[in-house]
């Protein structure tokens, strides 16, 4: 059953991120900063904008993969007492089985951590934690992190199956409504692992920088 | 905000220019001409007097930061043109701030020419390019917004790729400059014989003494004439000069990084803020045998070592830009780690 929802996850993935990418090759770089559409409306601000900010999230599938799964009444579900906390430190995880055949993949029970060509990502905890999640980022860190799919907006790729290229799409105004929400939600003390290399290391970088090149 | 100002000085740019053809203002257009994109190929940028001999024209002047950013290896060769009379604010020593109408060319070779980045100051701000080459170097075109591997290898199977239109604003856009090479430090008479992959500048090319007594850099602190990184050894000052030249664009004291606490540029004047920064701090990203960003004394443990040391593409740093362990600068900056002093807070080496 996991490979089945891991299968379904990896097609959408890579479904959505082609077609962002489609878009995103159509011509040569402009090289410059595009213009925004002229403002019709004044920003969003206070609660309207956190309300926007909850409404992305939820619609964005944030809590599908930042949101520890567990088996509930009705099956598999986001656990919602640890909500965008991340890939629960305290479920450590072995070495995945290894890829055969067609099989590239594999993905932990709880939806957090992902295995691939790319090594081993876990997925973030974006609670305002100032310690574990992103209490201490600014917003221009936040929205600087999905438009150029990095850590901080300048550090490490962002990993799959976190689809940065989709969400990059997004207005600032969003983004930043999106950061606003998540200021909200409790705090939680969970330190994420470090993603880990792959295990085929003649692969690694060329595998991953094609993976998560933006 | 910043991109609808940028919209706005757009339109009435081009406002402007309309205004002019219609004749309602004889004056004739100011030099050079307002741009909002790059040049759709690296002939149209102005580098070249004549493309087919590669002559780049007189006005673009070359020069060669002392502390050079590693890509894998490249041969790089850097110019730059600034408008005639434009003058460049140096007020802020870190920071200077360029005129419009700047161009800077950066050229990466590989055993022939690869890729060439292109910047320029426009009215609304800067513009980036990437311009690669084809096989035969008859031509050299704008690359893919998202980057592209090149035809050239780095090493044995390792293509060099070519970053991402984000790429360019992740190390540009975070720095305290946007034009990394070109500074007070970079360009100082006081050169560091030992730093890593310093190219040799070339005759004619531009360096602060000239850019101070000619006056085109304005506003420059005397003190910050001949600027040269305070440390106490030579290995130390090429260690931290190499961070600067390769870290410092992020890792710096303000910016959009600031809340990290972790400062690997050097401020002209100003003691380093390396050590205080990193010595027996523990570090966010950890490896199984190192936590801390610098352990006095025991590089293996330092986690920027390690950092520095790997390619993996979420452990490298920097984070892009190079595929390829720069095997130089990792044995220095191991060496001077090594001769740390445990207890960072004497601030003395063993």
């Amino acid at each position: 059953m996991n490979r089945k929802h891991f299968l379904f996850a990896l097609t959408a993935t890579i479904t959505i991120q082609a077609a962002c990418d489609r878009g995103d090759d159509a011509g040569p770089r402009t090289g410059e900063f595009a213009a925004e559409p002229e403002a019709k409306a004044a920003p969003l601000a206070g609660a309207a904008k956190v309300e926007r900010g909850r409404y992305l999230v939820n619609a964005g599938a944030c809590n599908d993969c930042h949101t520890p799964w567990k088996v509930g009444p009705n099956g598999p579900e986001p656990d919602m007492s640890r909500q965008l906390s991340g890939h629960p430190a305290a479920f450590e995880m072995p070495p995945p089985p290894a890829a055969s055949g067609p099989w590239i993949g594999a993905i932990g029970a709880t939806n957090t951590a992902w295995a691939g060509p790319w090594g081993v990502s876990f997925t973030a905890n974006l609670t305002p934690d100032p310690t574990t999640g992103i209490g201490t980022w600014t917003e221009q860190n936040f929205i600087d992190t999905i438009r150029n799919a990095r850590h901080m907006g300048a550090g490490r790729p962002l990993l799959p199956p976190m689809p940065a290229p989709m969400y990059a799409q997004l207005t600032d105004e969003d983004l930043g409504s999106i950061f606003a929400y998540l200021r909200t939600i409790p705090a939680i003390d969970n330190k994420v692992p470090a993603p880990r290399p792959p295990v085929t290391a003649a692969l690694a970088p060329a595998t991953t920088s094609i993976a998560t090149r933006n | 905000m910043g991109r609808r100002l940028s919209l706005l000085v757009a339109v009435i740019a081009v406002a402007a220019a309309v205004t002019s053809v219609r004749g309602h203002r004889r004056t004739p257009p100011r030099e050079p001409i307002a741009r909002t994109v790059a040049p759709a190929s690296l002939r149209e940028s102005g580098l070249y007097a004549d493309w087919a001999s590669k002559t780049v024209a007189a006005a673009n002047r070359p020069f060669s930061p002392q502390y050079p950013l590693w890509t894998d290896g490249a041969r790089k060769q850097r110019w730059i043109y600034l408008p005639p009379g434009a003058v460049i604010d140096a007020t802020n020593a870190d920071a200077w701030q360029f005129p419009v109408g700047t161009k800077l060319w950066k050229e990466f070779s590989f055993g022939r020419r690869t890729e060439t980045r292109y910047m320029e100051r426009a009215a609304h701000g800067w513009i980036y390019a990437t311009y690669v080459w084809n096989a035969d170097e008859s031509d050299a075109t704008l690359a893919p917004p998202r980057g592209t591997l090149a035809a050239t290898e780095v090493a044995a199977g390792v293509r060099h790729a070519i970053p991402s239109d984000a790429d360019c604003r992740a190390c540009h856009a975070n720095s305290a400059s946007p034009v990394l090479g070109f500074s007070a430090l970079q360009l100082s008479a006081d050169r560091d014989p030992q730093a890593p992959h310093a190219e040799r500048p070339e005759p004619g090319a531009l360096a602060l003494p000239e850019l101070i007594a000619s006056g085109i850099v304005r506003g420059i602190p005397a003190w910050a004439a001949a600027p040269r990184i305070g440390a106490r050894t030579p290995e130390e000052r090429a260690a931290l000069g190499y961070l600067h030249g390769n870290c410092g664009g992020c890792h710096r004291a303000d910016g959009p990084l600031a809340s990290l606490g972790m400062v690997l540029a050097q401020s002209v004047g100003q003691p380093s803020a390396v050590l205080a920064t990193t010595s027996a701090r523990a570090s966010q990203f950890t490896t199984a045998t190192a936590h801390v960003r610098i352990v006095p004394g025991a590089p293996a443990q330092s986690v920027l070592v390690a950092r520095i040391g790997s390619r993996v593409p979420a452990t490298q740093m920097p984070p892009l830009g190079s595929q390829l362990v720069d095997d130089v600068a990792v044995e220095l900056v191991t060496r001077w780690i090594a001769q740390l002093a445990p207890t960072p807070s004497e601030g003395a080496i063993r």
